[in-house]
């Protein structure tokens, strides 16, 4: 179901968290927030939960407006960065706890949650307390517990955040899988951009309290809408008065039309991908991103010279980023 | 530091400090004679000191239960003018001399104090009789359950409850069902606490209740008594079964609480 926020500014005394915030996520839709820490990312997600009350402005959730109402009466579900596990209750407790809250029969809350149990793949656990779980399995209770109630909208606030990177991709993967299976209009808050882009239908870049940009994952990429989404959404090297992606340097061993000249500061290989740190001759720092078959051809080394040209370069009008 | 310098400095501070003295109450009551302990034991002046310690104990110790859950939460989840105030105020009692507070508590209800004479002319017995030394009772034993709570409310954060409302549970069911269970043990410290320092209690309580046999004594004031009246084996009677309920208690709180919270 949809969400919508209209105007929304939060201060938390001198610190505006959000500035007349507005934001309509589509029903069914996956999307992100994503944002450096401190741009408003997780304040909003809460004021959609009704963990934060706005100063001013209106949340709706389904076309419901649910400005006032407490978050027991939101119908949302939100999974926590560190799990908020009920640690006194065991997996399967914790999976009921929104059922026993709403009364339901004991057999309907078992059914339920058995079957929320092979969702997220944790059957056989449902005796174990969250001291006895991993933190990838404990997030996936999280989740469990979070859909037992058959919120109107899923809300993650960073849920992969203190998980190691292998968990954290598996994870990822396995959320998307969810998503698509169930249809469920979910917002996720995160500060790592990759995850936003691999995971989301949508992308909200926030920074300082302010909307920068909504657009699908490779709109994002390839149309930046400023010079803060450039920078922050991938990564960027200054080229003048225009921006250029490390992947999108050409370099050659000798010099032709439009090139610079440069200086190999330091090669780093990742697996297939090679990064080099150049420093051009007249004094800026150019990050390049090449595939491991053209540093070979170009026997690519520190102290060694070479040319550089971008072939794709974006300009944005004056601004301030 | 040497091996084993730990564990014998620790076992032998606490067995001259403290289970010396206790294995001399047990070895005088045995040299006195049993007969002895028991005759002053079942005196009905000494029956009557256990009844109003344990009918003292039996409101203090629930009234400061609830009240220092509450100021925990208070101190802890919300934000108010005077908080600092409330956070000292709790911490009073353990910086405040007992025979102060027994003080404090006369001069108030005393014939010239503030709410004496008010009580006197609606016929209200409050100094020399059970009110008083309820007030006495719960004012020492204010700080045990809240000082218990507090760091353990910090410890774990908030964002339990926070999910707690997000699935639907009200204030009152996110308490009974996260909150309260999260802090039991501290509660159940708390209250042990709190139970030891009521049968304890010597100053205030001796202050406001005029001591007389049979009507304002607790077991606590009868060991001081009987010592007095140079009945020796009474007074050690009297204090072996303090220390005897101080003992079970202690034994049954490290029977009952479970491995995973010890940790």
């Amino acid at each position: 179901m949809s969400i919508s926020v209209q105007h929304v500014t939060k201060r938390f005394g001198d610190f505006v968290a959000l500035d007349d915030v507005s934001l309509e996520v589509a029903s069914g839709s996956l999307t992100a927030l994503l944002g450096p820490s401190g741009s408003g990312k997780s304040t909003l997600l809460r004021v959609i939960a009704g963990l934060e009350r706005g100063d001013s402005g209106t949340v709706g959730i389904a076309d419901e407006d649910m400005t006032g109402r407490s978050p027991q009466d939101r119908g949302v579900g939100f999974v926590f960065q560190h799990y908020a596990a009920f640690k006194h209750m065991t997996v399967h407790d914790n999976i009921a706890f929104g059922l026993k809250i709403r009364k339901q029969s004991r057999a309907a809350i078992d059914k339920r949650v058995n079957e929320l149990l092979a969702l997220v793949q944790l059957e056989g656990l449902a005796k174990r307390y969250p001291a006895q779980l991993s933190g990838g399995q404990r997030q996936r209770m999280g989740l469990a517990r979070a859909l037992a109630v058959d919120p109107k909208v899923l809300l993650l606030d960073e849920p992969f955040g203190a998980l190691d990177a292998r968990v954290r991709t598996e994870l990822r993967a396995w959320l998307r899988r969810l998503h698509d299976e169930t249809h469920t209009t979910t917002v996720i808050v995160t500060h790592d951009q990759e995850e936003a882009l691999e995971v989301a239908d949508e992308v909200v870049v926030m920074n300082r309290g302010h909307i920068e940009q909504i657009a699908p994952p490779r709109e994002l990429y390839d149309h930046p809408a400023n010079e803060f989404v450039m920078s922050f959404v991938g990564s960027a090297n200054r080229f003048g008065d225009g921006w250029v992606r490390p992947h999108d340097v050409e370099v050659t061993l000798d010099p032709g039309e439009e090139t610079r000249e440069a200086l190999v500061q330091r090669v780093v290989h990742v697996g297939f991908e090679v990064r080099a740190e150049l420093v051009r001759d007249d004094g800026v720092a150019l990050n390049v991103q090449l595939g491991r078959d053209e540093a070979e051809r170009l026997e690519l080394a520190e102290g060694q010279i070479v040319w550089v040209r971008p072939t794709r370069e974006t300009v944005f009008a004056t601004q301030s980023g | 530091m040497p091996r084993g310098f730990v564990r014998t400095t620790a076992l032998g501070y606490l067995l001259i400090v403290l289970v010396g003295p206790l294995s001399m109450l047990f070895w005088r009551v045995y040299a006195e004679g049993l007969g002895k302990a028991w005759t002053a034991l079942s005196d009905p002046d000494t029956v009557h000191a256990f009844k109003v310690t344990v009918i003292l104990a039996g409101i203090a110790v629930p009234l400061n239960t609830i009240f220092g859950v509450i100021c925990g939460l208070a101190i802890v989840r919300k934000r108010f003018p005077g908080k600092g105030i409330v956070n000292a105020f709790v911490d009073l009692p353990l910086a405040l001399s007992p025979v102060v507070v027994g003080l404090a508590l006369y001069l108030l209800y005393g014939r010239t104090g503030w709410f004496g004479p008010w009580f006197t002319s609606h016929h209200i017995q409050i100094l020399f009789s059970l009110p008083a030394m309820l007030l006495a009772t719960v004012f020492v034993s204010v700080p045990f359950v809240a000082r218990e709570v507090v760091p353990t409310l910090r410890e774990i954060g908030d964002e339990q409850e926070q999910a707690a409302r997000t699935l639907g549970a009200s204030g009152w069911q996110t308490f009974w069902r996260v909150t309260l269970p999260s802090i039991r043990w501290a509660v159940i410290y708390g209250v042990v606490l709190t139970t030891a320092r009521c049968l304890g209690e010597y100053g205030a309580v001796a202050v406001v209740s005029g001591m007389i046999q049979g009507r304002t004594e607790t077991a606590t004031l009868r060991v001081q008594e009987e010592y007095e009246n140079l009945n020796q084996a009474g007074a050690y009677g009297i204090s072996l079964a303090l220390a005897g309920i101080a003992i079970v208690v202690l034994v049954l709180m490290t029977v009952l609480r479970p491995k995973e919270a010890a940790a």
